[in-house]
């Protein structure tokens, strides 16, 4: 494994801890507040009702294509990218 | 070769006129449902012709190329591969049952909305990229050359076998419940007509008709999920992108639960198969043990997903690395799309249903003017729905009502007074979403016996003819099974489809991802989590479902895949560390996987 290769790889793996964290307040830290955040009102839903049916969906979407994007960039910028 | 590129790059113009020409179809039906055409002839055609039109693509996507059966050719664009993906994700029940669960349970049943997509996130950064890099044809096919050996590649085959048989059977009874309705024949009979067509669409040409009906399942079933609820939202005046403004309509229904005392009347009679609403709609769980139960769901769903080898596989037929992890990101917003609107499907239906300020709301109003509506009787007699007044006051309260959760999809478009040919365009987006599940499945399971089991274990000198003739065989073999399975109901014994998910990620959830994330991996300890899983999980399940044993911190059959993994995990772990580290060549093997360059691990045709 060159120097390139192991560049590739801690960022990789960065970007990976990275989504994976933001993965997880949305999959599971804001719904286990439910209660607490169906106090609270977001385009007149009760806030916890409105992230278990809509908002971290939405968040799971831009995350991936985020997260591609990134991973492109950062295959690119190591030089491991495929040839286009 | 030049056929196959022109054919890839006209793809937006052909089915960009095969949703146009569908499109027209609809136009026709309504037409002549103006004209008088009677609403069973309009099941009819709404099912038999998109039926067959699957059948016509799978027909002219056949073919005897051992990397176009197992994988499309890998030339399947981002974009189509994500609607493939979508219908394949998306089955009988996310289209039939979601928004009716979502009805019947509250809150507490978002955990399927939630786990049933964030999966997509673990799909994305631990492994779609990297199985596509390592140019397997199945997932345990992965398993077998990762870790080396046919013990490791047979439990992946076990493992896979076991999920997804569990999942099929569902879908095949779902075709046959759609098809029996529809066509009018007996459910026995329905089912192996469903069985046919599933089997049009994939015997011939593998995945490569299998991609190219299923986005074309995707087109139908998307289209008949959206019509209906924008039309029905846009009559009661909450305009065309219903999904966004329904906060309103959640924060009245929590006005109408205390008014009709939901959840304080209980029912007082039992009717088998129906409920009656006891749970409010937006409220959380004020618990811990509530909030343990919705996320412990989730995850087992997530981590499901990710294990499903008919979800993985998808992405082995994108023509890059770059292009897998695209098509993930494609699959979620065309997933997205229905999903977020079966929770505003689930409120625009209990409000119709609650609200004594509509015309169409019942609870308040008298047993008598209630049973007189056509819907009401029409649902009554095939047993979808019962008005019981238990307390004999003529007047209908809410612990009086009792519905199948089915029929919020099924029978708002007659509740809210739509035309017929909604109706029927709802079945044939319920049969594109069971087929095209059943589709993905059964070639999940035939090409890994065919492929892990025959080619590569038992006889790997055979011919290419041979292993496409034993593919096509087994398809035929385990789509019958599935069929005799369904026909004879035991799908209620076999249990939900939220089973699939955690027997794929009791057992191949850690084998997956530590394949890729950790070198250190070898085969003993992926047998050993493989196997430890999977029977962890089994005997749970098996204990709290058949023996009567209590579940263990709320954790019921629905979850067992939380213990499960974690089984899973430490054995696979502790089980790697007591033996040898895997050889150099192994340990390359994983480095030239964690990059997109270069050539695939397994060469193109092995």
């Amino acid at each position: 494994m060159n120097g390139d290769q192991t560049t590739h790889w801690r960022r990789t793996r960065g970007l990976m801890w990275v989504t994976l964290a933001i993965w997880f307040v949305f999959s599971f830290l804001v719904h286990w507040f439910a209660n607490t955040l169906n106090g609270m009102s977001f385009l007149g839903f009760p806030l916890g009702f409105y992230m278990a049916a809509q908002g971290s969906l939405v968040v799971f979407v831009v995350l991936i294509f985020w997260f591609a994007r990134t991973q492109d960039r950062i295959d690119r910028e190591c030089g491991v990218a495929e040839e286009d | 070769m030049r056929m196959q590129g022109s054919f890839i790059e006209n793809l937006p113009k052909i089915y960009g006129l095969y949703t146009g020409g569908f499109i027209v179809f609809i136009l026709l039906m309504a037409v002549l449902e103006q004209m008088g055409m009677a609403a069973d002839t309009i099941g009819i055609l709404f099912v038999g012709f998109t039926v067959l039109i699957y059948a016509a693509i799978g027909w002219l996507s056949r073919t005897m190329q051992v990397d176009a059966y197992y994988v499309a050719g890998r030339s399947v664009p981002p974009v189509f591969n994500g609607m493939a993906t979508a219908a394949d994700w998306m089955s009988g029940a996310s289209f039939v049952a979601m928004a009716g669960g979502i009805y019947m349970g509250g809150h507490a049943y978002l955990a399927f909305v939630v786990g049933w997509t964030g999966g997509y996130v673990l799909v994305a950064a631990l492994m779609a990229p990297y199985l596509r890099k390592f140019g397997c044809y199945t997932v345990p096919d992965f398993i077998g050359t990762r870790y080396g050996g046919n013990t490791a590649r047979f439990c992946a085959v076990l493992v896979l076998v076991v999920a997804s048989f569990t999942y099929v059977t569902a879908q095949i009874n779902a075709t046959g419940t759609i098809a029996s309705r529809a066509l009018h024949l007996p459910f026995e009979v329905g089912v192996w007509f469903g069985l046919l067509g599933i089997l049009l669409c994939s015997m011939l040409g593998g995945m490569r008709a299998v991609t190219w009906t299923q986005v074309a399942q995707y087109i139908v079933l998307i289209i008949a999920y959206l019509v209906p609820v924008i039309w029905m939202s846009n009559k009661q005046g909450f305009g065309l992108v219903p999904q966004l403004v329904y906060g309103d309509a959640v924060m009245r229904l929590g006005e109408l639960e205390t008014l009709h005392q939901v959840g304080v009347l209980t029912p007082t009679e039992a009717v088998p198969g129906l409920r009656a609403l006891t749970v409010p709609h937006a409220a959380a769980g004020t618990s811990a043990l509530d909030s343990w139960r919705f996320i412990t769901l989730v995850l087992c769903m997530m981590a499901g997903t990710a294990s499903l080898p008919h979800i993985l596989m998808r992405y082995f037929t994108t023509p890059s690395v770059r292009a897998a992890r695209q098509s993930v990101a494609w699959s979620l917003l065309f997933i997205f799309l229905l999903y977020f609107t079966a929770p505003a499907l689930a409120t625009f239906t209990k409000l119709q249903v609650l609200d004594p300020n509509l015309a169409t709301g019942i609870i308040g109003k008298s047993i008598a003017e209630v049973t007189s509506l056509d819907w009401v009787r029409n649902w009554s007699e095939v047993g979808f729905l019962k008005v019981i007044d238990s307390n004999g006051d003529g007047i209908l309260q809410i612990n009086e009502f009792f519905m199948r959760g089915d029929i919020v999809v099924l029978a708002t478009p007659e509740m809210a007074g739509l035309p017929y040919v909604i109706s029927g365009l709802v079945a044939a987006g319920g049969m594109a979403a069971a087929m095209s599940t059943a589709d993905g499945l059964l070639l999940a399971i035939a090409n890994a016996l065919s492929h892990d089991l025959y080619y590569k274990i038992i006889d790997p000198k055979a011919e290419t003819k041979t292993r496409l003739v034993v593919a096509r065989v087994l398809l035929l073999v385990i789509g019958a099974a599935g069929a005799l399975v369904a026909s004879l109901k035991l799908t209620g014994i076999l249990g939900a489809v939220a089973w699939a998910f955690d027997f794929a990620c009791s057992g191949l959830f850690f084998p997956l991802v530590l394949g890729v994330w950790w070198k250190r991996a070898n085969r003993q300890g992926a047998i050993a989590g493989m196997l430890a899983g999977l029977i962890a999980g089994t005997w749970y399940l098996y204990m709290v479902r058949f023996a009567g044993m209590d579940p263990w911190i709320g954790i019921d059959h629905l979850r067992f895949g939380i213990i499960g993994m974690p089984v899973s995990l430490i054995a696979m772990v502790v089980v790697s560390l007591m033996t040898a580290e895997p050889d150099k060549e192994t340990q390359d093997m994983v480095d030239a996987t964690r990059i997109p360059a270069g050539s695939s691990v397994l060469s193109s045709s092995h």
